[in-house]
């Protein structure tokens, strides 16, 4: 209840800004591959260690994917961006300056719109733009083993490569927004192929400024919360500091201007030292780069290869499909579930299709542990089951028995079906364990005869038993009575 | 042009440690040089676009094509420290 009396008076203003790793093979400015987990200081060179005299030159991929990035979000590509210099002196940052963007960015103006509980929340890019990572460092405490006089332990093997820093609106309501917009935001790059951004892996990372609306509508002072590094910490991470300065303004005092960091470990919020993130740059135009001019003609050619979206698609699912909402968000959750059952509905009943991918391949994965690509069910294997059921060959149940079967060895349905005698029987066959089970069990038959239905359902189960539950009860005491009662 | 207070600060950004007298060195000198940027301003530059580099080249770029790194031994030769094949550098404060 007073979180709720809380909500209604302090109204929380929350902008994001993200650094996504690109999905290039080389970094942004040298042809030292990207990597994750390689041993430290393998994937450098004088270009990305910064030795004097080396030049950088501009990954094209990298450009394209931060064009494409901005495309997906409705963003304005500038015609002509450069590359800046912003000094800053840190051990991870060979050159005394990263080479970024500063007043002509690639793209500007650009929205996601983020499913929440509250319906759809549209959040305005403000920019987008271009840089390279830092290396990485490792503290004292973290290795372990340390003397005296050294501190950190830089490798250089992430220092280079290129990224997006994507910059929002303030027009995130509470931290649960925020981590939607996270999770919208990478399930757009991941869709369009512009990274894997994983925040696990450190492919994408999440700052916020933070504050709260004064009575009169303005907006307070803000606070700048730094590297939180996953969904549940971006969450965790804002609620942690607008309690913080809930506690503050409720208690007559003020929130002061800050950087904050937060640690999952104690689940607080730290101030960083102020001289740790002096804001002062010195930005000034990069004279080591040319600047970029993109040409119509070569952003509507990245836009034709843009894939479509997650949004489009699901409505696209709803639309030819006849699907659920629900159903269509389901399959549209990842290209590679979209693009199994797009294979499975081509082939069959688009409707049976969904529910089969949807409830009995995804429910058995899951459970699995294991993810579509995993699958040893092809669509193929699919299709042929869910004919099997149309054409009555098998029954419902049956072909569940089926796909466990192939779910585990990736035989085919058919030989499955063929192996396991699991064929629907037909009308001859079925008759014929009617009447020996009416000889079976004379007195139950007699009942019948003499017009008693309430056993008839005995009878069922001794034939469905029979038949290991193949045959369709409907039809089993149609038969009955046939033969008992005509 | 410029107080000894901005050749100080610009100093300490650079991480750069001045002398009294060197400071007052180095306001005289930068303020030779904004004085001769000053003269820019005295003409009419509107509609000039900012020039920041003076070749007229744009859109250089190389294709993503992997390139072969520094062996790691020739990576770390130039380090003050190594240890477990990193950089080791002094604390940062």
């Amino acid at each position: 209840m007073e979180t709720r009396e809380r909500k209604k008076t302090y109204q929380a203003v929350i902008g994001l800004e993200f650094h996504v790793h690109l999905a290039t093979e080389t970094k942004m400015f040298c042809g030292c591959r990207v990597t994750y987990g390689e041993e430290p200081n393998t994937q450098v060179c004088p270009v990305c260690l910064g030795h004097p005299g080396a030049l950088p030159v501009i990954n094209e991929r990298a450009v394209e994917l931060a064009v494409m990035a901005g495309l997906a979000m409705g963003c304005e590509v500038a015609p002509r961006s450069v590359f800046a210099r912003k000094n800053y002196f840190y051990p991870d940052l060979p050159k005394g300056y990263q080479i970024s963007q500063y007043e002509e960015p690639l793209c500007t103006g650009g929205y996601l719109e983020v499913p929440t509980s509250e319906g759809t929340l549209r959040v305005g890019i403000t920019r987008l733009h271009l840089e390279e990572d830092a290396a990485k460092n490792v503290h004292v405490g973290e290795s372990g083993r340390m003397h005296g006089s050294v501190g950190s332990l830089v490798d250089f093997n992430r220092g280079g490569t290129p990224l997006i820093e994507i910059v929002t609106e303030p027009d995130i309501p509470s931290p649960e927004a925020a981590r939607a917009t996270a999770n919208q935001l990478k399930s757009i790059l991941r869709a369009v192929g512009v990274s894997e951004a994983d925040m696990e892996k450190g492919q994408m990372r999440c700052d916020a400024n933070v504050s709260i609306r004064n009575p009169d509508g303005s907006f307070g002072t803000k606070t700048e919360l730094k590297n939180m590094n996953s969904f549940r910490f971006v969450e965790r991470g804002l609620t942690r500091e607008l309690e913080r300065q809930m506690a503050l303004l409720e208690s007559g005092g003020r929130v002061e201007q800050t950087t904050l960091h937060y640690d999952p470990d104690d689940d607080e919020v730290h101030e960083l030292r102020s001289k740790e993130y002096a804001h002062d740059y010195r930005y000034f135009p990069e004279p080591d780069l040319l600047p970029l001019e993109l040409s119509g003609a070569w952003v509507e050619e990245i836009r034709s290869r843009l894939p479509e979206l997650p949004e489009q698609m699901k409505s696209r699912f709803m639309e030819s499909y006849g699907l659920s909402e629900y159903d269509a968000r389901v399959l549209t959750s990842s290209r590679e579930l979209a693009e199994y059952y797009e294979r499975v509905a081509a082939e069959t009943d688009p409707k049976q299709a969904a529910s089969w991918v949807s409830v009995e391949l995804l429910g058995r994965l899951n459970d699995a542990g294991l993810g579509i690509s995993d699958s040893r069910v092809t669509p193929e294997h699919l299709v042929e089951i869910i004919e099997l059921v149309r054409s009555r060959t098998i029954s419902r149940t049956a072909a569940k028995e089926v796909l466990d079967q192939v779910f585990k060895t990736g035989d085919r349905p058919s030989d499955v079906v063929e192996r396991e005698g699991l064929k629907g029987l037909g009308e001859d066959e079925l008759s014929g364990i009617v009447e020996q089970v009416i000889a079976e069990n004379p007195e139950p038959a007699a009942k019948v005869r003499g017009g008693d239905q309430k056993v008839v359902g005995f009878l069922v189960g001794q034939v469905m038993r029979a038949t290991r539950g193949q045959a369709d009860g409907g039809e089993v005491r149609r038969i009955i009575l046939e033969k008992l009662q005509s | 042009m410029i107080s000894e207070e901005q050749v100080r600060h610009v100093a300490d950004l650079a991480r750069l440690g001045l002398t009294d007298e060197e400071v007052s060195k180095m306001r005289d000198q930068l303020g030779v040089i904004l004085e001769s940027i000053e003269k820019i301003s005295e003409l009419d530059l509107e509609g000039v676009p900012p020039t920041a580099n003076p070749l007229n080249l744009t859109n250089v770029l190389r294709p993503d094509t992997p390139r072969e790194p520094l062996p790691r031994e020739e990576a770390l030769r130039v380090a003050p420290e190594v240890m477990d094949n990193m950089f080791a550098v002094p604390r940062i404060d």
